[in-house]
């Protein structure tokens, strides 16, 4: 055909314009389908923040009598040996009662008043105590202000999560615990002061004793093995990867087997650490450092895929510049590909150890779940983590458990929050042009 | 400008280089050199003598095989897995392709610029002394100040940026970044300067310093240009080869080819018929 016009439709100016206000249409209603989804999303964190938050806020108080108790040296210390054994087996819990006694004006005769009296202080006075004197054997027979520890039911009563209104029978304070309660309130003597404990106790059958510090000091050490052992050996498999390796079929597997790695739930990862880690290599159970390792091998293909990314993000005209002057392939990739690549690797490995913070399920399966009162002094000490730790917490069910399993949400949160604002930073801070 | 301009810091251990540069006009030389891609075979037995103090363009149409000769003459396209070469190519009667060569060194000698400028992510001065420092071609920081100075002042860029030696040198304009690029390569005192296309990403008055530049730096080095421009080929080169389909067609004195070329496909291609 001599006719090149290309035989279209032509559409008059009402067509024309009918279809351009449906298109406009359109990409309104996909704005608007976008901007619903975020805020959808948006909404649910928010719900999950606040439920959060209010829930564990008061973990972060704990109620506590301000008394100043007589530390008697005949009960204490009574031939004056100075010896810390005897110091330490002394009877600290009749010290902190005979001084609530008096604060209250007990009746010294009295059983059940006694015993009432009794109910109103923690068991963990006895602790605190001890350890305020063997810190300081100079306080024996001094009078010294202590915070004792209120009982969990005191502190769940001053908290409000336990009601008046209950008939006495059937609530965990009587009516005598209540009104002294009150009445200590109004003198401010008992009060709801900054829970330090919460970070500085071990495990407790106790809420108002029971804290994070064997927890955090568990998670602490498995991070360092995350870091000591996963860091390096990922950059290294990825360099090797991007830079060295032969593309074959062995690479691909390879490949496809890091990516599928990264996707393996991570309990077969605790079931792979039992069986290799603890059954063939003998290493302790609930010891920190094969949580370590474990999370190690599940943070690996996260680290290596992101290592990859960013290598592969360099571009080649810098690494041929630098082979054009003469620098070896090692050089290039050490002076050059590598400091471009920092970015990259350090938001990746911030991100896979954010990961292995917040995983629970391996460390179940090789004995982090355990009741760990002394704070862990290395790797190899039984220790528990922090997710693990929130899991045993939301097992119990006392009131003062229940705001402990939110606050050391918030702790974990808090930690995992500072993490990944890390990584921003870094990636800020490193971030070059070319 | 005279022989002695010839940068005067230490040089690699080079047998005899120096006098060869005055005595024997040949450099390079290949011989029936193919080169392979996997299974596609993108040379075809190309012979090529690259003589010093002299500029040698590459000419022909996009695919045709110059920029992986270019590549062949520092062993860059031993970067590529599947690139595989037959045939020799010497420099200095030493074949470059030998066991005994190391590639590294080679580079030193025969320096690289590339098509897109690619300066390094660091300052302008740590651009130039990465070289030299790699290759420890000084012994101080005086020495090495002096290289980095003379560098830039022979790529004609000293007295742009003799001032903000410190800032990036990704921060420079196009042109400026292509001749630090050249300052970086000239730093490590090779003595063949292989250019690919390095100007096709500048503006004409980029290009025209350039090219102003590549003729000063014949008086002391070796150069082989591989350009797109047959009006560059013609200004700034000696000497041009017509690489056609993988096959150096035609290779002569530059105004030979351009003005009485002896292939009928040369003759198409610089008269614009095809390209």
């Amino acid at each position: 055909m001599s006719d090149t016009v290309i035989p279209v439709h032509r559409l008059t100016a009402d067509e024309l314009s009918a279809r351009t206000r449906r298109r406009y249409a359109a990409e309104r209603r996909f704005r608007y389908y976008g901007i619903a989804a975020l805020s959808f999303a948006f909404f649910f964190l928010i719900v999950l923040f606040a439920s959060i938050v209010s829930n564990g806020w008061s973990a972060f108080v704990q109620s506590s009598f301000a008394i100043a108790v007589k530390l008697d040296r005949t009960v204490i210390d009574p031939d004056n040996t100075g010896d810390p054994n005897v110091i330490r087996a002394a009877d600290y819990t009749k010290l902190a009662r005979q001084a609530l006694y008096e604060r209250l004006g007990v009746d010294a005769e009295s059983r059940p008043e006694r015993r009432d009296a009794n109910g109103l202080l923690s068991r963990g006075v006895d602790t605190q105590l001890r350890e305020a004197v063997l810190g300081d054997p100079s306080l024996i027979g001094q009078t010294v202000s202590f915070n004792l520890l209120a009982n969990g039911d005191v502190d769940a009563l001053l908290k409000g999560a336990i009601s008046r209104d209950v008939p006495e029978a059937n609530r965990q304070v009587n009516d005598r615990q209540v009104a002294w309660a009150d009445r200590m309130v109004e003198e401010g003597v008992l009060k709801k002061r900054f829970n330090t404990g919460l970070f500085t106790f071990g495990a407790s059958s106790q809420p108002e004793t029971a804290g994070l510090l064997v927890a955090i000091v568990g998670s602490f050490f498995m991070m360092v093995v995350v870091v000591l052992l996963a860091v390096p050996i990922g950059v290294a498999a990825a360099v090797y990867l991007e830079e060295f390796a032969p593309r074959n079929r062995w690479t691909d597997l390879i490949e496809v087997n890091i990516n599928n790695l990264a996707a393996v739930p991570s309990i077969v990862f605790g079931l792979l650490g039992l069986a290799v880690f603890i059954n063939f290599f003998g290493l302790p159970r609930s010891a920190s450092l094969v949580g370590g390792l474990v999370l190690t091998l599940m943070t690996l293909p996260t680290i290596i895929i992101a290592a990859r990314a960013a290598i592969t993000a360099v571009p080649p005209s810098i690494r041929e510049g630098a082979l054009g002057v003469g620098a070896s392939k090692m050089q290039a990739i050490t002076h050059h590909v590598l400091p471009l690549a920092l970015p990259g690797i350090m938001t990746g490995t911030i991100i896979g150890l954010v990961q292995a913070l917040g995983e629970t399920a391996p460390l179940l399966m090789i004995g982090l779940v355990a009741f760990v009162v002394d704070v862990p002094s290395t790797p190899l000490d039984p220790a528990t983590a922090l997710p693990v730790q929130i899991y045993m917490w939301a097992t119990s069910a006392e009131r003062g458990f229940v705001e402990r399993t939110a606050g050391a949400t918030i702790v974990l949160l808090g930690f995992l929050f500072v993490m990944n604002a890390a990584a921003v930073y870094l990636r800020k801070r490193f971030e070059r042009r070319w | 400008m005279m022989n002695d301009t010839r940068m005067e810091f230490q040089t690699m251990e080079q047998p005899m280089a120096a006098e060869q540069m005055r005595n024997d006009t040949l450099k390079m030389t290949a011989r029936d050199v193919d080169v392979f891609y996997g299974a596609k075979q993108a040379l075809f037995g190309v012979n090529l003598d690259i003589n010093n103090n002299e500029v040698t363009a590459l000419i022909g149409p996009s695919g045709c095989g110059k920029s992986t000769f270019l590549r062949c003459l520092n062993r860059m396209n031993d970067t590529i897995d599947i690139a595989r070469i037959e045939g020799e190519i010497k420099l200095d009667d030493q074949d470059i392709y030998d066991r005994k060569i190391d590639v590294v060194e080679l580079r030193a000698r025969v320096g690289m610029v590339f098509q897109k400028p690619n300066p390094f992510p660091k300052s302008i001065y740590e651009n130039v002394a990465y070289g030299p420092r790699i290759h420890g071609l000084a012994r101080n920081r005086t020495e090495l100040d002096d290289i980095v100075v003379t560098s830039l002042r022979k790529a004609s860029l000293y007295e742009e940026v003799k001032d903000r030696l410190d800032e990036p040198g990704t921060g420079l304009s196009g042109g400026q970044q292509q001749r630090l690029c050249i300052a970086r390569t000239i730093a490590v005192n090779p003595e063949v300067i292989l250019m690919d296309e390095p100007c096709s990403a500048l503006d004409p008055i980029a290009t025209a310093r350039i090219e102003e530049l590549i003729d000063e730096l014949r008086e002391n080095f070796c150069i082989v240009i591989v350009t797109h421009s047959m009006q560059q080929a013609a200004r700034v080169s000696q000497r041009t080869a017509f690489f056609h389909l993988g096959k150096l067609v035609e290779h002569g004195e530059t105004q030979e080819i351009f003005t009485n070329p002896r292939d009928q496909r040369t003759h198409d291609y610089i008269t614009g018929r095809f390209g």
